[in-house]
């Protein structure tokens, strides 16, 4: 990918500028094609999943963004939407889910809940499924509206339109680290993630 | 006040069984010694006349006064005579959380005394199966709805994480139920099969 950008700054006086031009198109290829049909895993727990259900309905109808085929196996899905509040109890399951899904794939968390853990800051509730599995778009709201996880799924759309099939980091398999559990080592998670949830007394990483 | 109550004061009045009794918004609570519960609910189902056949539900109570006792209620209702009744057993929240499962009497008790002890640690004598209902078998931080359980849990959100991370997500059968090993020899020969071909559990090395 460096190599591409660098040879994009020499272009017109490096054979390369061909080379280039190519990936891009394949890029705009594969990357429209990934964006334009995405089938969503829905992972509905909560009040989240109704509004879920609304969005796939005839009056809003993300099947006009591409999401005509609701996958109902991790296997055969591309975006797995997490909608609504996830207890402990759930977090493995949730993560075979995850694993279970092909590459390229991406994770929808919609609603306070499943970002934050919401108003349930309590022994049972997980608090934000970005410490379970890695997550691209976060949508707000309590429940979001239809129009909200739209835009969600459009700014998923941007994102993958962004991605380049020469560039291996996105496709890394994350998984949680061994000895605490996260995906990323607990100061690096405090200095991004603070302030987080309704409490003033909290960190993501303890 | 229902007339349950006096006719339990007839019947166990000589003892110390039957404590006070009170109207609450139209419901008659009455509260029962532990020892004699088994007893009084056995009467209360049985006796004609009273018939409480339905078992609403068990629970229990802790208040926030560290002096008062803990309850654990168990709602009746007679469906035939259309009559409720509220009966309590005082413990001690700092001692022993212990009383006779009701389970003999009403099969519908078995989730919910399961409930009871998954939540505050209530320990039902006699009990076929009691174990956690809600949360996961291997669930170390204690009894969530007991007044000392602090909102958050005991352990760290990274330690919550990393423990709910652990567990199998299949592992759907509890260790008590895999203990059915133990009991080899007495299950059916279906049922022995199919632990054969491995299909839940383990066989002990013997067999």
């Amino acid at each position: 990918m460096k190599r591409v950008i660098e040879t994009k700054q020499v272009a017109g006086q490096s054979p390369n500028y061909l080379l280039a031009k190519f990936q891009d198109l394949i890029d705009w290829a594969v990357n429209s094609s990934r964006a334009n049909s995405l089938w969503p895993m829905p992972f509905g727990t909560a009040c989240c999943a109704i509004e879920f259900m609304a969005t796939a309905a005839s009056r809003y109808d993300f099947a006009r963004f591409g999401m005509e085929r609701q996958a109902f196996s991790p296997r055969q899905a591309d975006v797995l939407i997490c909608a609504g509040r996830l207890p402990f109890k759930l977090a493995p399951v949730i993560r075979r889910i995850y694993d279970q899904m092909p590459q390229p794939k991406w994770v929808i968390s919609m609603g306070a809940c499943a970002s934050t853990g919401g108003i349930f800051d309590n022994y049972a509730m997980v608090q934000g499924i970005d410490t379970i599995v890695p997550v691209d778009v976060y949508v707000p709201g309590c429940p979001p509206r239809p129009e909200g996880l739209l835009y969600g799924v459009l700014l998923l759309h941007k994102k993958i339109k962004g991605e380049s099939l020469f560039d291996r980091v996105p496709r890394r398999d994350e998984q949680p680290l061994d000895d605490h559990g996260l995906r990323l080592p607990p100061e690096q998670i405090d200095e991004i993630s603070e302030p987080f949830g309704n409490s003033v007394h909290q960190f993501r990483s303890a | 006040m229902n007339p349950s109550v006096d006719a339990l004061r007839a019947t166990f009045g000589g003892s110390t069984a039957i404590g006070r009794a009170l109207e609450s918004c139209g419901d008659t609570i009455v509260y029962v010694g532990r020892e004699a519960l088994l007893d009084v609910m056995a009467w209360l189902r049985d006796t004609p006349g009273q018939t409480y056949d339905y078992l609403v539900d068990v629970t229990a109570v802790e208040y926030r006064d560290r002096e008062r006792p803990l309850e654990v209620m168990y709602g009746l209702r007679s469906l035939a005579r259309r009559a409720d009744l509220r009966v309590k057993v005082e413990l001690d929240p700092q001692g022993d959380l212990t009383v006779d499962s009701v389970v003999p009497l009403w099969r519908g008790a078995d989730w919910l005394e399961r409930e009871a002890f998954d939540m505050f640690g209530i320990t039902f004598r006699g009990h076929p199966d009691l174990r956690r209902i809600l949360m996961w078998e291997t669930y170390a931080e204690g009894y969530p709805l007991r007044k000392d359980f602090p909102l958050r849990g005991r352990f760290s959100r990274a330690e919550q994480v990393r423990q709910a991370l652990a567990a199998h997500p299949e592992a759907h059968y509890s260790l008590e139920e895999l203990s059915i090993a133990d009991a080899y020899a007495e299950l059916p020969g279906d049922m022995k099969e199919r632990l054969r071909r491995g299909e839940r559990g383990t066989l002990p090395d013997s067999e």
